[in-house]
């Protein structure tokens, strides 16, 4: 029963696709099955692998980056009030600009290639992973650090039992939110510029137009991107079930 | 790309009080050292020109691109484009909003897509979104109310959530009929909600339109930070990333501020 309702709705999906592929026909995008069938022969040939490897290496660079300077950043920020209070705005201003203004310079910086792509990554995915934590720190109910004082907890105890339980939940939602923002940021460097990887392989397709390999790399993108979130959506669920029981 | 839930700033600022608190002053003086910081590496050579000019020739190319209006029609083709995906996003993503807030089991069907869509990476779409739609302005216009669209729903959804159930009642006796229930007390009760969306929106396509626009297209301001880039033209790509980057700031303040007029407007 539980999976009834997420089935119903691959399938709604897979239809409109196939509705669409009817409508706008050959030339504009090619259908479900041949899509998947390109795919899987895309999967088995040793030239595509290494563009895989290549994306999924840089995306994966970029996303530790992200969450360990954004726990950084998060707990730095949390932890001092005021520090906090003065960031904050600028660290939701950081949040809300198009980042893809910023490519130019971090190409400049870095040059075409892996570290461009792994920081750009990175910029994108730090904030919100960053912003999360500070806000998780500073919503702690100050009744759990008072028990904790009262209790004569060791600063280690009070972290393993008090501060990790306390904030774990919303910083998971923050990775949840770098994880999608440092994809996609690994992805556009791939489209900017880059020789590599499955952001390149897009714009090759692209200006070659040739639709199967488009509609299979997008497919390989979004199935990747919707397994990896749906697994930390889980994880955030119990989390805060388990935090909302307690 | 941003969290879909509007976030409460801890500003600590009330109506009446002084102009600025020391927050904000403190706030303002951390920027300008920080731009003061970046001048003095530049102007000793610490970073090299080339890779960033000092900040104070940023601002004097700027002003000499606007005041030459050289790239005034491609910001024109950049605003439109941007303002004609936030209005589709809006409308669409208000009246999808309500037709889901009504079928339940429609709902609960889609609510997988709504935890997962901003997983998705929406520029990979973009070239299918050119074959289909060619090379003018709709590609572009299509990523920002893709990536707006959603989180206008959420939010609005989130809104029509919390209506109170009397609400509903005093609709029932005034023999409201669905449409202008929704319009003229569901919809207006969920306000906030909205607002929130809708920053979103205008933030998400900013972020789409001038992506689509860095990635491909033949007119634009991203489109021309691009070619600047290319063409190693430092002065020009600088100048412009610094204006795109001012206007979304300065929108995203005047969204704030009357977001809080609002607020206010509703607490008294």
């Amino acid at each position: 029963m539980k999976w009834r309702d997420p089935l119903l709705l691959i399938v709604v999906l897979l239809l409109l696709w196939q509705a669409l592929y009817f409508f706008a026909g050959d030339i504009a995008l090619s259908s479900p099955l041949a899509t998947m069938r390109r795919l899987a022969q895309m999967l088995g040939d040793p030239r595509f692998v290494p563009h895989v490897l290549e994306t999924l290496s840089a995306f994966l660079q970029a996303f530790v980056l992200a969450v360990l300077l954004g726990l950084a950043i998060g707990i730095a920020l949390g932890a001092h009030r005021l520090t906090g209070e003065v960031a904050e705005p600028i660290l939701v201003a950081l949040y809300s600009i198009p980042k893809v203004t910023l490519y130019p310079i971090i190409l400049l910086i870095f040059g075409i290639g892996m570290p461009a792509k792994v920081a750009f990554g990175t910029i994108q995915g730090v904030v919100p992973v960053a912003l999360f934590t500070m806000n998780a720190i500073r919503n702690v109910n100050p009744v759990f650090n008072r028990t904790a004082r009262v209790q004569n907890l060791s600063s280690i105890a009070w972290i393993r039992d008090v501060l990790v339980p306390a904030t774990l939940p919303e910083i998971v939602t923050g990775i949840r939110v770098g994880f999608s923002l440092a994809l996609i940021g690994t992805l556009l460097g791939e489209m900017f510029g880059a020789q590599r990887g499955l952001g390149f392989l897009l714009m090759q397709a692209m200006s070659l137009h040739n639709m199967p390999n488009i509609m299979a790399v997008t497919l390989l993108l979004v199935l990747f991107a919707a397994i990896v979130n749906t697994a930390l959506l889980g994880i955030d669920r119990r989390l805060r079930r388990r935090s909302g029981a307690a | 790309m941003l969290p879909l839930e509007g976030q409460r700033s801890g500003d600590s600022r009330k109506r009446g009080g002084p102009f600025m608190t020391r927050v904000a002053v403190l706030r303002l003086s951390v920027i300008a050292a920080g731009f003061a910081l970046l001048e003095l590496l530049c102007r000793t050579g610490i970073i090299p020109a080339f890779t960033f000019p000092p900040p104070s020739s940023i601002v004097v190319s700027a002003l000499n691109i606007l005041a030459s209006g050289r790239y005034a029609s491609d910001m024109q083709v950049t605003l439109g484009n941007v303002a004609a995906s936030i209005a589709s996003a809006m409308i669409v993503g208000i009246v999808a909003a309500i037709v889901v807030h009504a079928l339940p089991a429609v709902r609960r069907v889609l609510e997988p897509l709504f935890g997962t869509y901003y997983a998705i990476p929406m520029f990979a779409f973009y070239p299918l979104l050119i074959v289909l739609f060619g090379l003018g302005n709709l590609p572009q216009v299509a990523i920002g109310f893709l990536l707006g669209v959603m989180a206008v729903v959420i939010n609005t959804l989130n809104g029509l959530d919390r209506v109170p159930h009397v609400f509903d009642k005093v609709a029932h006796v005034l023999r409201l009929d669905p449409t202008a229930a929704a319009w003229r007390i569901r919809l207006p009760y969920a306000s906030p909600y909205v607002f929130t969306g809708f920053k979103l929106a205008v933030a998400y396509s900013f972020v789409g339109v001038i992506g689509a626009e860095f990635i491909t297209s033949s007119k634009g301001v991203g489109y021309q930070i691009a070619f600047a880039y290319n063409n190693f033209d430092n002065n020009t790509m600088y100048a412009l990333i610094a204006l795109v980057l001012t206007i979304v700031i300065a929108v995203n303040m005047m969204l704030h501020a009357w977001e809080r007029r609002l607020l206010a407007r509703r607490q008294r």
